[in-house]
């Protein structure tokens, strides 16, 4: 099977942004990430477990009409940090965005702390440390670890 | 002190720490000299849990202070019962008063609570997080019995949930201290304590037994191990028994050995090491007035200051 036909099986799209490069297993998680769920009417294309030279295995994400910010960006590097990010006008490449370690991640996990002021019914978004290797709650300092981050996404 | 607020014991440094307690040992040696510096003013007692210790003693540190109270009541008598949020009563009650102390049985909830209020707020416990003004008083008792530099401690009984060994494990970072801790596997430190202590590179240790570690020892710091914490009676008892102390055990301590415990005990340390020049866990409990004093009054002095400005 060559290149092109493995790029067929998540057909180009017009205006929008790829994620690709994710790691297997994440596609999920990051459309939840990013809130995107169908609802708002946007095309969304997801491959995976595709083969891939980078990684053995990897997801793409496709989304139409929706070019991603850096802040929405960053917030990818929780779950998967290899991921690459483009952004498509007119079936071209016209910015490839970097993804940054961002200093906090806000309203985007729930706290596994089940006693944390954060999982009470108060008038507070949860908010993480991002560290090294896993993220810390701003309330309480509960720590999550990288390989745990996905399991606590704040998927309403 | 330059702190607005006092939320975690992980945000002070050895100069803030030292501050207070210098300050309270200055309150200590003349309180009534101190009786008029905050008349006036008004400190509004958040407890929504049970406190005997350090309710009556902010209660009393404010009064000493010139200042007056104002007491919430239990949370069963009061609009929490009716479902405000936390948020809501604290933003109210920062009308009533000029610094506010929050205990809450939520981890949390006094970091949160620092986000609706301009006043200064001190944590009083929250949930199994931290305690920081009993670490203050525990500073000031061990500085005064023990020293705080060159000082081996072991902090035993319930560490995962014992918010005052959080509070202490982290403030003793600033201080050439090293630190064992002594639990049962279940309740050894949490994952957030630990990342904090090796993040300060902090000299620590764990053990299941006291045995190996007593005769080291400068310091004894005693937590109760709560029966709630275990599944079943049975293993409570089984595991509660190895973390008493008598004076029995004591014989293989330094005769130097200072013994402290947050209170209230219950089983943990026998009656009879009360009469022994080891126990100086009441004298502990009775430091929290100076050292409540000397941080409402920055607390204080500095709002004022900011309000001046």
């Amino acid at each position: 099977m060559s290149d092109a036909d493995r790029e067929l099986r998540v057909s180009k799209i017009r205006n929008g942004t790829v994620i690709d490069h994710l790691e297997a297993g994440q596609a999920l998680n990051v459309l939840a990430l990013l809130g995107i769920d169908g609802s708002g009417g946007e095309g969304v294309s997801v491959g995976m477990n595709v083969p891939s030279d980078k990684l053995a295995k990897k997801d793409i994400v496709k989304v139409e009409d929706r070019e991603l910010s850096q802040s929405e960006v960053d917030v990818l590097s929780v779950i998967s940090p290899e991921a690459t990010i483009n952004i498509i006008r007119d079936y071209e490449v016209v910015e490839k965005k970097r993804i940054e370690r961002p200093e906090s991640v806000d309203d985007v996990l729930a706290c596994p702390n089940r006693n944390c002021i954060t999982n009470a019914d108060e008038p507070v978004q949860t908010r993480f440390i991002v560290l090294e290797d896993g993220l810390r709650c701003g309330y309480c300092g509960e720590i999550v670890r990288e390989d745990e981050v996905a399991t606590h996404l704040n998927v309403s | 002190m330059r702190q607005d607020h006092l939320i975690s014991a992980t945000q002070l440094s050895r100069e803030d720490i030292e501050a207070v307690l210098d300050r309270a040992a200055e309150i200590d040696g003349d309180m009534d000299a101190w009786q008029g510096r905050h008349a006036g003013s008004v400190l509004g007692l958040c407890f929504f849990e049970p406190s005997t210790r350090t309710r009556m003693s902010f209660d009393t540190a404010m009064k000493r202070l010139g200042g007056r109270t104002i007491d919430m009541g239990s949370v069963e008598s009061s609009s929490v019962k009716k479902g405000e949020t936390l948020a809501d009563t604290m933003r109210v009650v920062e009308g009533y008063a000029d610094a506010l102390v929050l205990r809450h049985p939520l981890e949390g909830s006094a970091k949160m609570a620092t986000e609706f209020v301009d006043v200064p707020l001190v944590n009083a416990g929250d949930g199994a997080g931290q305690h920081p003004t009993q670490t203050l008083l525990d500073l000031y008792t061990m500085r005064e019995n023990a020293g705080l530099d060159d000082v081996t401690i072991g902090i035993m009984g319930d560490l995962k949930y014992g918010r005052t060994v959080h509070s202490l494990a982290a403030a003793l970072t600033n201080f050439d201290v090293r630190q064992h801790f002594i639990s049962p596997e279940s309740l050894s430190l949490p994952r957030s304590v630990r990342y904090d202590l090796h993040e300060e590179g902090a000299q620590v240790r764990e053990h299941t037994s006291l045995e190996e570690v007593l005769p080291d020892l400068d310091v004894l710091y005693v937590t109760r191990i709560q029966r709630e914490r275990f599944p079943d009676e049975n293993e409570y008892l089984k595991v509660a028994g190895e973390y008493q102390i008598d004076t029995d055990d004591l014989e293989r301590a330094k005769e130097s050995l200072t013994v402290m415990h947050p209170l209230p005990r219950v089983d943990e340390i026998a009656p009879e090491v009360d009469e022994t020049s080891h126990a100086k866990y009441f004298e502990q409990a009775h430091n929290g007035v100076p050292v409540r004093m000397a941080l409402l009054d920055m607390l204080l002095e500095n709002a004022t200051s900011e309000d001046g400005q």
